[in-house]
């Protein structure tokens, strides 16, 4: 296997608030392969997006990166001064954001905004940037780039900022574009072409994409391996396949049960994981999931559980399923079984919920309430 | 009244295009000029430029020199429209003169201000931390000092001149503007924009001064365009109290001050320049008024 471009170790990143430490991210290690595709899933609040600021060193006070590794090259971003971060950021790691409407400046013209980010790092020859940018415009098929360079923000289209934003990360050719839910501002249709084009450049450019998202429809299309966090932890690590067919940590089979499906009986109620996430103050003993999950043991109530492995290439924080993993590998069996475990089926014994192709089908937005942009002629 | 008459989805279409395709400053600009007042005093303004510039080549007597066989005290006449002063100069060249003092004390004023204040306020806002807490005490701890008290010492201490007595006036005019800025500042740096251009690896500078004052402007220009008359009032102010710029340059608060002493005199001495000072700060005042009604996105209709 090569080396990682990235590899995080035991991240932690807290807020210092006025009501307490939120401890937002908790020891949190993965890492990219050149030119993978990583997806990392979980509700609002479960610590993907300040995941990703830490990485990049974004995160503001009253935020602060307490501990861990974070590797890029042989390099720890977390030792660089504020000065060398910057001339990695933009240059071999790049961010897209969450709603194009608001990551570009108005008053600025697009074709200037992404120049400026090539004139910001020395990568790009000064004289080839004017062209490139017409190239990168057309290579994330905005059409008529010669004319729109000149258009300010608010004359394009969701789907175009967002397509202008991509353009503006790809213009420095990083090794990494990390997309912080990407396709969330846009309507459906506009959402699945963004994705056709993050997969194509993905292909053509060979860099590494982390794709942040809460939708699980938008992962089974793009990304090759996922990581899912809850309440500011990674329970569980696999490849799309495994996340999607056989889920190992209950949170993750939740999360997929509550996908609305094209093919479901009508009469059937779209089913939600009961409560709410924990308050990221005041975090539950043992289990960070124990006060909702369906299969809980006494153990979860004191005990967290570690990140293990449970199948090849599949990791997951669960005791279980851990227990079960053991006993089917044949080891040594965890003896204090569920006094608690509550009714219901454990994942490890279910039929698949869905196969990769078929949830990359399901019209995503569907599980968002939340409202759709503006319609756009894209 | 006329009948209320639905648009049509064209130009409803059309309409709403339209709108969103008219930029920040055309539109600020278009609701300008339907600002009667404020157009009045854009008028005003430039006929007072244009006699300032002409006041620059040409004034009909030279304003400074004694005129030989000419009465002093003079009441208007066809050779002197506006009379003359004390010493039989005319004054017609005089408040000329003295508009062109007021006008580069205002502008020249409102540009330190400017320059000094958005910086400051620039810095304070986007950085916050120590930086903004050393310029806060600074500001709030001189905010209670009356400016026209620091003006008249920081005018003494550097000497008479032109540009000591823009600087003594910015002196203390250039904490509302960085004040303003600094609120500014600190609103825009939240905004996802700037995220992304931090995100994108542009320096501070760049941020500051290529993104954060862009979509400042507004308001600055308000506050620049206030700080105008305040320079001129109390450029004339100081000159009215004999400490503004030095003879025989010709000032409007000088010449009041002369008019003043000559009222039961000659009471036009002291008409003309109460008469200029007060229209012109009424004019910057009501295009300030009228820019911030423009340009301030809670009054967009």
């Amino acid at each position: 296997m090569t080396a990682p471009v990235l590899d995080v170790r035991n991240l932690s990143t807290h807020f210092f608030t006025d009501d307490g430490e939120v401890k937002a991210v908790r020891n949190v290690s993965f890492s990219v392969a050149p030119g993978e595709t990583l997806g990392i899933v979980g509700e609002s609040g479960c610590g993907k997006s300040v995941t990703a600021m830490s990485v990049l060193g974004l995160v503001q006070r009253p935020g602060k990166v307490v501990n861990g590794e974070i590797m890029y090259k042989g390099r720890d971003l977390l030792k660089l001064t504020k000065e060398e971060l910057r001339a990695i950021r933009g240059r071999d790691i790049a961010m897209i954001f969450q709603d194009p409407l608001s990551s570009l400046n108005p008053v600025l013209k697009v074709g200037y905004q992404i120049e400026e980010a090539m004139h910001a790092h020395d990568k790009i020859a000064n004289a080839d940037i004017e062209n490139r940018t017409i190239d990168l415009l057309k290579q994330v098929r905005v059409s008529d780039p010669t004319r729109r360079v000149n258009d300010f923000p608010h004359q394009f289209s969701g789907g175009m900022r967002q397509r202008a934003m991509i353009a503006m990360g790809l213009s420095n050719k990083p090794d990494l574009l990390i997309a912080d839910e990407p396709t969330t501002a846009l309507d459906v249709t506009v959402q699945a072409q963004i994705l056709e084009l993050l997969r194509d450049l993905n292909e053509q450019t060979g860099a590494a994409i982390i794709l942040i998202t809460h939708n699980l429809g938008v992962v089974a299309g793009l990304c090759k391996r996922v990581l899912v966090m809850y309440a500011g932890e990674i329970v569980e690590e696999g490849t799309v396949e495994q996340i999607f067919e056989a889920p190992q940590h209950p949170y993750t089979w939740s999360l997929l049960r509550s996908v609305p499906r094209i093919d479901a009986n009508r009469g059937h109620r779209l089913l939600s994981i009961e409560g709410l996430p924990p308050d990221l103050i005041a975090l539950p003993d043992g289990c960070k999931f124990n006060p909702r999950c369906p299969f809980r043991i006494e153990r979860c109530f004191s005990e967290s559980p570690p990140i293990e492995q449970v199948a090849p290439a599949q990791h997951a924080a669960c005791w279980v399923t851990m227990q079960k993993a053991y006993a089917d590998m044949g080891a040594g069996t965890i003896t204090d079984t569920s006094p608690g475990a509550a009714s219901g089926v454990h994942p490890r014994r279910r039929q698949p919920l869905a196969t990769v192709a078929e949830a990359a089908d399901v019209p995503a937005v569907l599980a968002e309430p939340e409202p759709v942009a503006e319609p756009v002629n894209d | 009244m006329a009948a209320v008459v639905a648009p049509s989805f064209e130009e409803y279409a059309g309409g709403t295009v339209a709108r969103a395709q008219v930029g920040l400053w055309r539109d600020g600009f278009r609701r300008l000029r339907r600002n009667r007042l404020a157009l009045a005093a854009l008028i005003y303004l430039a006929v007072l430029l244009l006699v300032a510039v002409v006041a620059v080549f040409w004034t009909p007597y030279n304003p400074a020199t004694i005129l030989p066989n000419v009465l002093t005290y003079l009441g208007p006449s066809a050779a002197h429209p506006l009379g003359t002063d004390e010493l039989g100069r005319d004054l017609l060249s005089r408040m000329m003169q003295g508009a062109q003092i007021s006008l580069i004390v205002g502008v020249g004023t409102s540009a330190i201000v400017l320059t000094v204040g958005v910086t400051v306020g620039l810095v304070a806002g986007y950085f916050r931390g120590w930086i903004d807490n050393v310029i806060s005490v600074f500001i709030n701890v001189f905010y209670g000092i009356p400016g026209i008290l620091v003006a008249i010492i920081l005018y003494l201490v550097l000497g008479r001149g032109l540009g000591n007595i823009m600087i003594a006036i910015s002196a203390t005019a250039w904490m509302d503007m960085a004040r303003l800025v600094r609120g500014q500042a600190f609103s825009i740096r939240e905004r996802e924009y700037i995220e992304a251009a931090r995100a994108s690896g542009a320096k501070s500078g760049k941020i500051l001064f290529g993104h954060i004052l862009p979509n400042a402007l507004g308001p600055i220009i308000v506050q620049a365009t206030f700080v105008i008359p305040i320079a001129i009032l109390t450029e004339a102010f100081l000159s009215y109290l004999g400490l503004g710029i030095p003879e025989p340059l010709a000032s409007w608060g000088s010449i009041a001050s002369e008019g003043y002493a000559a009222l039961p005199l000659e009471p036009y001495m002291m008409l003309w320049p109460a008469l200029a000072l007060s229209i012109t700060l009424l004019a910057f005042n009501f295009l300030g008024d009228g820019l911030r009604d423009a340009f301030d996105p809670r009054q967009r209709r």
